[in-house]
C-alpha cells in the first residue's frame, strides 16, 4: 500500500521535474513544476470530440490503459513491505499487465483509421516487443542471484557484497533507466516535443484522444514513469528503516527525473531504423548481466 | 432403449457388472458411430448436420462420464478380444486421455454447432454436405478410440480413420484446385507421420511379441539407453508431423485456409493436439534418459514458437495467419513439455508440476481461443466473401458481437492478464524460473535462452494480432463494398459465447482448472510428494485470480467514473483529427503490411519474402507498384528442394516414356524374358563362382 501512495505522490511531480531541467539546461525559467498536473485537470473539465471512425475500442482504451498500469503499481514493492499483490513470478504479471495497456493504446491508434495514428502503433508495438526480453532476463537473474521469484523477496534478498555485484547492480540501474525510457517514449527513443512524422511513437497514439481521454493518458504517462523510478529506487534502499527509506525515494525519483530531463537535452534521437538495434542491444546488456550473475554464484567450474 | 436402461442399471461398482457396463458402453459407441453414419446420407438436407449433432452429443457423453470419473481417480480398463495380428486390445482411460476426451468433446460439439450454421449456405450440395458430417462424426469417434486404445495395431488404425476422415473435411470446397493441393499435401504428409509411426510400432512388436502399451514399458525399461532414445524420437518425428512442429509444419498453413472455418477451428483446436497427446503417452510408455529428450523438445519447440510467430505476421490470409500461430502455440506446449521430462529426470517435482501442467492447461486453452479465432474468421469471410486482410477493415460497426469475441480471443492468445492464457503462460514461466534455482550451467544458459524466446514470442504475437484485428475490424474499410456486411446469427454466436464464457472463467479462476490438471500431470511423477508440492502453486494461483478480479472492479469503476465526467462536459462527434489532415481518403489509412514493415525489414534476412516492385521513375511517370508475398524457407529448403532435384533426376530418364507403343511392347517383352530367365541366368553365376572358388 505504501508504495502505490508514494509512486502516486511522485507522479504528481515527475514530469514537471524533467521539462523544467530540460528548460534550465536550454536557458529558460521553465514552467513550474506542477504545471503537467494542472494541464491535466484543465483537460479533465473540457469536453470531448470522438471521432466517427472509432468504436468502442477507443472508448474504453484509457481507461483500461490507467487500470493496467495501477495494477502493475500493486505488485512493485517498497522495501520491507510488500505490493497489494505479490506472489513468486509476480514479475510476470507485471510486464504482461504493462503488455495488456500496450495491447489496447495500439489497437485504439488503429482505430482511427488515420495514417498517422497507425504509424505510431506500428512503431510502438516493434520497440515495446524488444524491450520486454530485456526486463524478463534481468529480473530473471536477479532471481537466478538471490533464489527468489517475486520482486518483494528479490529486492529484500539482494546484497551488494563483491566488486562484481556493484558492477552488476550500475550495469541494472542503466538498463532499468533506458528501459523506462523507451516505455515512456522518451529520448533517445523518440523526442515527446516535435509533432513531426519523424518522430513520434507515443505523442502519436494519442492524437485523436481529447477531454477526459487525453488527461487520463497524460497523468498515466506520469505513473508508469514514477513506477520505474519506484522499481530503481528498490535497488537502493534493501532493508533501511522507513525515515531514511522515504527520503531516499524522493530524492532518487528528483534525480531520475534530473537525469531523464538531461539526456533530453544533450542526445539527439537516434534514426528510427537505428531504434530496434538500439532495443536490442539493451537484451545483450542483460545477457551480460546474467552471465555476471553466474560468475559471482561461481558456476563457471 | 434396452441399452439406455441396461446403462441405468449399469452404475454399480461390482466389478462383473461393472465389465458387463463398459462392454455396453463400447458397444453403445460403435452402434451410435454406425448409425449416426448411415442414416445422415439418407436423411433430408435439413437434418443432416442435427442428426450429426445428436450423435456427436451422445459419443461424447458417453465418453465424458467415463472421463470424468478417471479424472477422479478411477481409472477405466476394458479388453476388446482382437485377431490373431494385434492380440487382444485394451482400452485404458486414465487421467492423460481423459483431459484430451473433455478438451476433444467440447471443441467438437461446439465446433458442429457452429458448421450447421456456417454449411446453410452450401445448402444445395447434398452428397457434399453427407460425405461432410458422417467424416466429422467418423474423426471425432477416431480421436476418442487414439485416446484410449492401447495397443500398436488398432492405434494405428484409429490413426489411420482419423487422417483419411480428415482429409476428407478438409477437401470440402474441392472444385478449387487450391484446396484439392492442399489436401493431398495433408494426406501424403499425414502419411510419412503414418509410416514413422508404424515402423517403431512394428520395431517394438517384434522385440517384445505383444502389441500392449504396458508390454512396451517392460521392454523399455530393460532395452538400452541409445535404443530407447532412437525409438522415441521415431515417435518423436512422426507425432510431431502431426502437431506442426518446425520442421514439418509445412502442410499446415495450406490445409487451414482451405478448410471450412468450423473444420479449421476443430482441426487447429484438436485434431493437432493428438499429435501432443501421442508424444505425452510416449513419454509415459517409454522410460528413457528424459534429460536428452527434454532438451530435444525444448530445442525443436522453442524454435518453432518462435519461426511460427515470426512467420504468422506477415501472412496477408487472415486464416493462413492464424494457422501459423497455431505451431507458434505448439511450440510453446513443447516447451512446457520439454521442462517437465527434465523435470523427471533430476527428480524435482515443482518442474514437472510447472512444465506439464503448463503444456496440458495451455492445450485446453489453444483449443478454445484457437476454434475461436477460426469461427471469427468464417463470420467475416461469410460476410465479406474475402479472407485478405488488405481488403478488409471497419467491420467492427457492421459485427460487433464477432469483433468482441475476436478481440477477447487475440487477448487470451497473446498472454494477457485476466485470461486465460496467461494462466498458462505463467505456469511454463514459473517453471522456468523454479528451473534456475539448479545447478546445471547448461540447463541454466538453456532456460534462460528459453524465456527469451518466450518473451520474444509474446511481445511478436502482440504486434501479429494488433495487426489482425485492427486491420479487419478497425479503421475504414478499405475497399468499397458490393454488399453491407452482416452480423452473423445467433445460431453461430451461441456456441462462439459459450466457448468465450469457459474461457473467461479459466482466467479468473485458474484454481479450479489447476486441481482438474493437477490429475493427469501426477501420472508423470514416481514420487508421491507431488501433492504437497502443488499447494504453494494454488496460492499463488489465488493471487493472480484476485489480481484478475480486482482489474475487472477498477476498470468497471474508473469507466463509471470517466462516464460521469464525459456526461457533465460536452461532447460531440467529427471525422479523424490526425493532426489536421482534414480530408482523408481510404488509402491514407495504415495497411497492415505497412504496419509490420520495419519488422520485415529486420526478419527479411531469416525468411524469404518475394517481391514484385515496379518502381515510379522517368520524367512522366506511370503507377508504380509493390506486392510482397511471404513463403515459407524451412519449405523451400524441406520440401521445394529435395522434390525440385528429384523430379530432375528422374526427368533424364523422360526417355523411356516416349509414348511409342513399339517401345512399350519392347519393355514387355524385355521383362517377360528377364523374369523367365533369371533362374537360370542365377545357376549360370552361381557355378562360375563356385568353379572360381575351387
Amino acid at each position: 500500500m505504501l508504495s502505490l501512495i508514494l509512486i502516486f505522490l511522485a507522479s504528481l511531480f515527475f514530469t514537471g521535474v524533467i521539462n523544467r531541467t530540460k528548460s534550465i539546461a536550454s536557458g529558460r525559467k521553465g514552467p513550474c513544476i506542477f504545471q503537467g498536473l494542472k494541464d491535466i485537470i484543465r483537460l479533465g473539465k473540457k469536453g470531448s470530440v470522438f471521432s466517427g471512425t472509432t468504436s468502442f475500442v477507443f472508448q474504453i482504451a484509457p481507461v483500461i490503459y490507467l487500470a493496467s498500469v495501477i495494477m502493475a503499481i500493486l505488485v512493485v514493492p517498497f522495501g520491507e513491505m510488500k505490493g497489494l499483490i505479490s506472489f513468486d513470478g509476480d514479475f510476470v504479471f507485471f510486464v504482461y499487465m504493462l503488455a495488456l495497456g500496450k495491447f489496447f493504446n495500439v489497437i485504439s491508434a488503429l482505430d482511427t483509421g488515420s495514417s498517422f495514428q497507425g504509424m505510431g502503433a506500428s512503431r510502438e508495438a516493434l520497440f515495446s516487443m524488444f524491450a520486454e526480453p530485456a526486463f524478463f532476463i534481468l529480473i530473471g537473474s536477479f532471481a537466478l542471484l538471490t533464489g527468489h521469484t517475486s520482486f518483494h523477496d528479490i529486492f529484500i534478498s539482494l546484497h551488494f557484497s563483491s566488486s562484481i555485484s556493484y558492477i552488476l547492480g550500475i550495469l541494472a540501474t542503466f538498463v532499468l533507466i533506458m528501459i523506462a525510457m523507451i516505455e515512456n517514449s522518451r529520448m533517445p527513443i523518440d523526442d515527446p516535443k516535435t509533432h513531426l512524422e519523424l518522430t513520434m511513437i507515443h505523442e502519436v497514439m494519442i492524437l485523436d484522444n481529447s477531454g477526459i481521454d487525453l488527461a487520463i493518458i497524460l497523468y498515466t504517462t506520469g505513473l508508469k514513469f514514477a513506477m520505474y523510478g519506484a522499481l530503481i529506487v528498490n535497488f537502493f534502499i534493501g532493508t533501511f528503516p522507513y525515515y531514511i527509506s522515504i527520503p531516499i525515494f524522493f530524492g532518487v525519483q528528483i534525480i531520475f527525473a534530473v537525469i531523464a530531463g538531461l539526456l533530453e537535452s544533450f542526445t539527439a534521437r537516434f534514426r528510427m531504423s537505428h531504434n530496434s538495434q538500439y532495443i536490442f542491444v539493451l537484451s545483450s546488456f542483460s545477457l551480460l548481466i546474467f552471465f555476471g550473475v553466474l560468475l559471482i554464484m561461481g558456476r563457471f567450474n | 432403449m434396452y441399452y439406455l436402461y441396461k446403462l441405468g442399471i449399469g452404475i454399480i461398482n461390482n466389478d462383473v457388472s461393472r465389465q458387463n457396463f463398459l462392454m455396453d458402453l463400447v458397444i453403445f459407441f460403435i452402434l451410435t458411430v454406425i448409425i449416426g453414419g448411415v442414416i445422415i446420407p439418407f436423411a433430408p438436407l435439413n437434418w443432416k448436420g442435427y442428426i450429426a449433432l445428436m450423435a456427436v452429443t451422445i459419443i461424447s457423453c458417453l465418453s465424458s462420464y467415463l472421463s470424468i470419473k478417471a479424472l477422479q481417480g478411477e481409472n477405466v480398463e476394458y479388453y476388446l478380444p482382437g485377431s490373431l495380428i494385434s492380440g487382444v486390445i485394451p482400452l485404458r482411460l486414465d487421467a492423460l486421455s481423459a483431459w484430451f476426451i473433455l478438451i476433444i468433446n467440447f471443441t467438437f460439439i461446439t465446433g458442429l454447432m457452429y458448421g450447421i450454421q456456417y454449411m446453410k449456405t452450401y445448402i444445395n450440395q447434398k452428397s457434399n454436405i453427407s460425405i461432410h458430417f458422417v467424416s466429422y462424426l467418423i474423426v471425432h469417434a477416431a480421436l476418442i478410440s487414439i485416446c484410449v486404445l492401447q495397443n500398436g495395431v488398432a492405434f494405428l488404425i484409429a490413426w489411420e480413420i482419423m487422417a483419411l476422415g480428415s482429409f476428407l473435411l478438409v477437401i470440402f470446397e474441392h472444385e478449387k484446385e487450391d484446396t484439392i493441393q492442399a489436401g493431398i499435401n495433408f494426406l501424403i504428409q499425414s502419411h510419412i507421420c503414418v509410416i514413422l509411426l508404424t515402423m517403431a510400432f512394428i520395431f517394438l512388436g517384434i522385440k517384445t511379441n505383444s502389441f500392449d502399451f504396458k508390454d512396451f514399458t517392460a521392454y523399455a525399461a530393460s532395452a538400452p539407453v541409445p535404443a530407447t532414445i532412437g525409438l522415441f524420437l521415431c515417435f518423436f518425428i512422426g507425432f510431431s508431423i502431426k502437431a506442426g512442429f518446425f520442421p514439418f509444419h509445412t502442410w499446415l498453413p495450406y490445409a487451414h485456409p482451405a478448410a471450412p472455418s468450423h473444420v479449421s477451428g476443430v482441426m487447429s483446436g484438436v485434431i493437432i493436439k493428438i499429435g501432443i497427446y501421442g508424444i505425452l503417452r510416449m513419454i509415459l510408455v517409454i522410460k528413457t534418459d528424459y534429460v536428452v529428450i527434454g532438451y530435444i523438445i525444448l530445442f525443436i519447440s522453442v524454435i518453432s514458437g518462435v519461426y511460427g510467430v515470426m512467420l504468422a505476421i506477415l501472412q496477408h490470409n487472415l486464416k493462413k495467419l492464424l494457422a501459423y500461430h497455431s505451431i507458434e502455440n505448439n511450440g510453446i506446449i513443447g516447451i512446457g513439455i520439454g521442462i517437465g521430462c527434465i523435470g523427471i529426470r533430476t527428480g524435482k517435482d515443482i518442474l514437472i508440476i510447472l512444465g506439464f501442467a503448463g503444456a496440458l492447461l495451455h492445450t485446453l486453452n489453444h483449443s478454445l481461443f484457437k476454434s475461436l479465432l477460426f469461427y471469427g474468421a468464417g463470420n467475416v469471410y461469410q460476410a465479406t466473401h474475402t479472407m485478405n486482410i488488405e481488403q478488409l477493415g471497419g467491420l467492427t460497426k457492421r459485427m460487433p458481437n464477432t469483433s468482441l469475441l475476436f478481440l477477447i480471443s487475440a487477448l487470451a492468445i497473446c498472454g494477457l492478464p485476466p485470461f486465460n492464457g496467461f494462466i498458462s503462460e505463467f505456469l511454463i514461466y514459473s517453471g522456468m524460473l523454479a528451473g534456475l534455482q539448479q545447478l546445471d550451467l547448461f540447463l541454466l544458459t538453456a532456460l534462460i535462452f528459453s524465456m527469451f524466446a518466450l518473451v520474444l514470442i509474446g511481445g511478436l504475437a502482440l504486434m501479429c494480432f494488433t495487426k489482425a484485428y485492427g486491420a479487419v475490424f478497425l479503421g475504414t474499410p478499405r475497399i468499397t463494398e458490393k454488399h453491407i456486411p452482416e452480423e452473423a446469427g445467433w445460431g453461430k454466436l451461441l456456441p462462439m459465447y459459450s466457448i468465450l464464457i469457459l474461457m473467461i472463467s479459466i482466467g479468473i479462476f485458474p484454481n479450479l482448472f489447476m486441481e482438474i490438471v493437477a490429475v493427469p500431470v501426477g501420472l508423470f511423477s514416481v514420487s508421491t510428494t507431488l501433492t504437497t508440492s502443488v499447494v504453494p502453486l494454488y496460492e499463488t494461483l489465488i493471487h493472480i485470480s484476485y489480481g484478475a478480479l480486482i482489474f475487472l472492479i477498477l476498470v468497471a469503476i474508473l469507466y463509471f467514473i470517466r462516464t460521469l465526467i464525459l456526461a457533465k462536459n460536452e461532447f460531440t462527434t467529427g471525422p479523424t483529427w490526425g493532426c489536421g489532415y482534414v480530408a482523408p481518403t481510404i488509402k491514407m489509412q495504415y495497411t497492415a503490411s505497412s504496419f509490420i514493415r520495419a519488422y520485415r525489414k529486420l526478419a527479411e534476412p531469416i525468411l524469404s519474402i518475394h517481391k514484385n516492385k515496379k518502381e515510379i521513375s522517368g520524367i512522366f511517370p506511370h503507377g508504380g507498384r509493390q506486392e510482397t508475398h511471404p513463403y515459407d524457407k524451412a519449405e523451400e529448403l524441406l520440401i521445394d528442394y529435395p522434390i525440385g532435384q528429384f523430379k530432375r533426376f528422374l526427368n533424364r530418364f523422360a526417355f523411356l516414356q516416349n509414348g511409342n507403343p513399339k517401345f512399350y511392347i519392347l519393355y514387355g517383352v524385355t521383362f517377360i524374358l528377364l523374369v523367365l530367365a533369371f533362374p537360370s541366368i542365377f545357376n549360370i553365376i552361381i557355378s562360375i563362382l563356385n568353379f572360381l572358388n575351387q
